[in-house]
């Protein structure tokens, strides 16, 4: 368990960015985190520990890939968070924080979600810790990741549709922060990612660094070393902190965060909308949902529409710890557009019979574009499974040219 | 207030009960936005609060979210606000209500101190920044000093102890009382959170306006009556240019809406007034 940066800043980044009425939650979440995560007051992190292994399924193997192995010769190995109870590693997280705000005594959960991988992985930890849960997602989100809204319903939790905006992930936390600001005093925010003010960052990365934690000794066992290179794909960035935190200091190992390329890195300063989620590698310093990070903005500071096929990854922001690690050199932030990421899909699902999900997608894009550079020894994060995709997948494919992609026309009418 | 009184905020509380209304800077655009921002001085604003949109509002409720986007259609920007505000033909104090991302990127060098400096020359009195809590506010108050505007702090039901000790130390020209949790809105109701928050504040030395969900005259006396030295109304002034907007209505006549409900409020305040008035000529 890494307790770096508990004072929330991450150099110039991080911080606490947060209407007032907000802020003495924060100090009780602060003071919550350091006692029951860092200092495992009452077994907090033992009780988190045994409920992932038996109701999240850890650890998660680290899985030799035979086929990508022999198509790139290299030795490629695939942390499996796909196989996490409820196919992505939104559980880690969500598991953590909905424990910890039954330790703080709070009564209601409140979530936001872009995919709906978080939306669902706190549906089903809220559920097994019986704690009443709403959730808040972009309408369009809702309309491309219906099986997901399903999910969180079948969990037992209520689903708001959040209109403004473009209806993506930036909008659905703007308004779960609105609810939590109402709220406050009995309600808890399960932050999906390494964003938002301290001590989410820190406290997310804790929660999720299982994966690097578990991957690191994995691949010791099976190799005795560590690996050249380490492949994450990043949106808010809490699969990529939690598969490169445990790495971090190992100065041999090359850390690279996948963000979305989208259409194009150009962006349309006019409309307001970048056609990507590439705020890593093209976003400017700014503030946004509580943390000063890399945000992609236009020049008067207004928030731009990101954009990506996959859902997940469509955030205008970046994790602070993240913009941190990028700007020392210590990760490197490279994209891939939405072609590659697709490609890839298909590739891993032919090749090694795993359904990815889009997010994750993005890093094997990567990986087939520049495997030669990587290294002998690579790690790709699994972030999550690819079945709340498909309907998106198809339709995506047929409206491009995916060479590797099968055909579906005998099947016209739909899944 | 430690030394940090620098505009004229504070005196505009200084006689009677100030009346502080808000609306956003160029809803639904510029011509029609001055038209109103002056119609709210004619109906008695002591101080106005203009709102210079961004994209991300986490603290306003639906109402003041519409009339964001309406002002950002409507072509508003940073420097197109400090045009409109030098355009305005009031003679009351301005305030700026915006994010923090806004105020941090404006001109060539990062940091608040460019805004603050075209915002002083602008004619400015000073700023209401939702999402910046004490802790993060050192360079802006900074930059306030240097340039002579006041720096307005919220304080919300949940605030207490040393939290409230760090805000009152970095205020200036008046504290913004927050009424009731949650974001901005009109409510048909006076939170009972307002009575306990303007007590908890009461020994420091700077005017107190509360602000969230006040909507008519009645209210703006209950809340005066209870104490406060101002009060901050938004909600129910955006939605008469919304409403107006949308039906159709011609600037005039939403000009005289916004006339006519800025009296109301103000009445009701200096009713309050004459209510504690007597109490405190008793002492």
């Amino acid at each position: 368990m890494t307790q770096k940066y508990a004072d929330g800043k991450f150099g110039e980044y991080g911080g606490q960015y947060v209407p007032e009425v907000l802020m003495p939650a924060i100090e009780e979440l602060t003071d919550a985190y350091e006692r029951y995560v860092l200092e495992n007051e009452d077994g907090f992190m033992d009780e988190f520990r045994a409920r992932l292994r038996d109701f999240g399924g850890r650890p998660t193997p680290t899985q030799y890939a035979e086929r990508l192995s022999e198509r790139y010769d290299r030795e490629v190995y695939l942390k499996r968070e796909d196989l996490l109870h409820g196919g992505a590693h939104k559980l880690n997280n969500a598991l953590g924080q909905v424990l910890l705000a039954k330790y703080m005594g709070k009564e209601r959960i409140v979530a936001e979600t872009g995919a709906g991988q978080h939306g669902t992985a706190t549906a089903m930890a809220a559920a097994h810790l019986d704690m009443p849960c709403e959730i808040y997602m972009g309408e369009r989100d809702i309309n491309r990741q219906r099986p997901n809204v399903f999910r969180m319903r079948l969990n037992g939790s209520a689903v708001n549709p959040v209109t403004t905006g473009r209806g993506t992930l930036k909008e659905a936390i703007s308004e779960t922060m609105r609810d939590w600001a109402t709220n406050v005093e009995d309600t808890h925010y399960v932050i999906g990612s390494i964003v938002g003010p301290h001590p989410f960052p820190a406290m997310v990365r804790d929660f999720q660094a299982v994966i690097s934690e578990e991957a690191r000794r994995q691949l010791d066992e099976q190799t005795g070393g560590l690996p050249d290179a380490v492949l994450a794909c990043a949106g808010g960035g809490s699969n990529t902190m939690g598969t490169f935190a445990n790495f971090v200091d190992d100065d041999g190992v090359e850390l690279y965060a996948v963000e979305a390329g989208g259409s194009s890195l150009e962006v349309d300063e006019e409309e307001g909308v970048a056609p990507n989620s590439a705020s890593l590698s093209t976003g400017e310093e700014g503030v946004l949902h509580g943390a000063r990070t890399k945000v992609l903005q236009d020049s008067d500071g207004q928030i731009m529409e990101s954009h990506s096929v996959s859902a997940g990854l469509d955030y205008a922001g970046v994790g602070p710890e993240l913009a941190r690690l990028v700007d020392d050199g210590r990760v490197q932030a490279v994209n891939v557009g939405d072609v590659s990421a697709l490609e890839g899909f298909h590739r891993l699902s032919q090749l090694e019979g795993i359904i990815p999900a889009l997010e994750t997608a993005h890093a094997f894009g990567y990986l087939e574009e520049h495997s030669e550079e990587l290294g002998e020894t690579i790690v790709v994060n699994v972030s999550g499974r690819g079945d709340k995709d498909l309907e998106t997948v198809i339709e995506e494919t047929e409206k491009r040219d995916i060479e590797n992609a099968p055909s579906m026309a005998e099947f016209s009418g739909g899944i | 207030m430690a030394g940090h009184a620098n505009a004229d905020l504070a005196e505009a509380f200084a006689d009677e009960p100030a009346f502080v209304p808000y609306l956003a800077a160029g809803d639904p655009d510029y011509e029609a936005s001055l038209e109103y921002v002056e119609a709210l001085a004619r109906g008695g604003a002591d101080v106005i609060e203009l709102g210079l949109p961004f994209s991300e509002p986490i603290a306003e409720g639906s109402t003041i979210q519409s009339a964001i986007v309406r002002s950002l259609e409507g072509g508003m920007t940073p420097d197109r606000f400090f045009e409109f505000v030098g355009d305005l033909d009031v003679d009351v104090p301005l305030v700026c209500m915006t994010y923090y991302n806004l105020i941090y990127q404006y001109g060539a060098e990062s940091g608040p101190r460019p805004f603050v400096e075209r915002a002083a020359a602008a004619g400015l009195s000073g700023f209401v920044v939702p999402d910046l809590p004490a802790e993060e506010a050192g360079p802006l108050r900074e930059a306030c000093d240097e340039f002579g505007l006041d720096l307005v702090f919220i304080v919300a039901p949940t605030t207490r102890g040393d939290r409230l000790d760090q805000i009152m130390s970095q205020v200036s020209g008046y504290v913004y009382v927050q009424a009731r949790l949650g974001v901005t809105g009109a409510k048909d109701d006076v939170s009972g959170q307002t009575e306990e928050s303007l007590e908890r504040i009461a020994e420091y030395d700077v005017p107190k306006a509360v602000g969230f969900g006040i909507k008519t005259g009645d209210h703006a006396e209950r809340i005066v009556g209870a104490g406060a030295d101002g009060i901050i109304v938004g909600s129910v002034l955006v939605d008469i240019v919304g409403d107006g907007t949308e039906r159709g209505d011609s600037t005039e006549t939403i000009a005289e809406r916004l006339e006519s409900k800025a009296r109301e409020l103000k009445q009701g305040a200096l009713r309050g007034y004459e209510q504690r008035v007597p109490q405190a000529e008793g002492k």
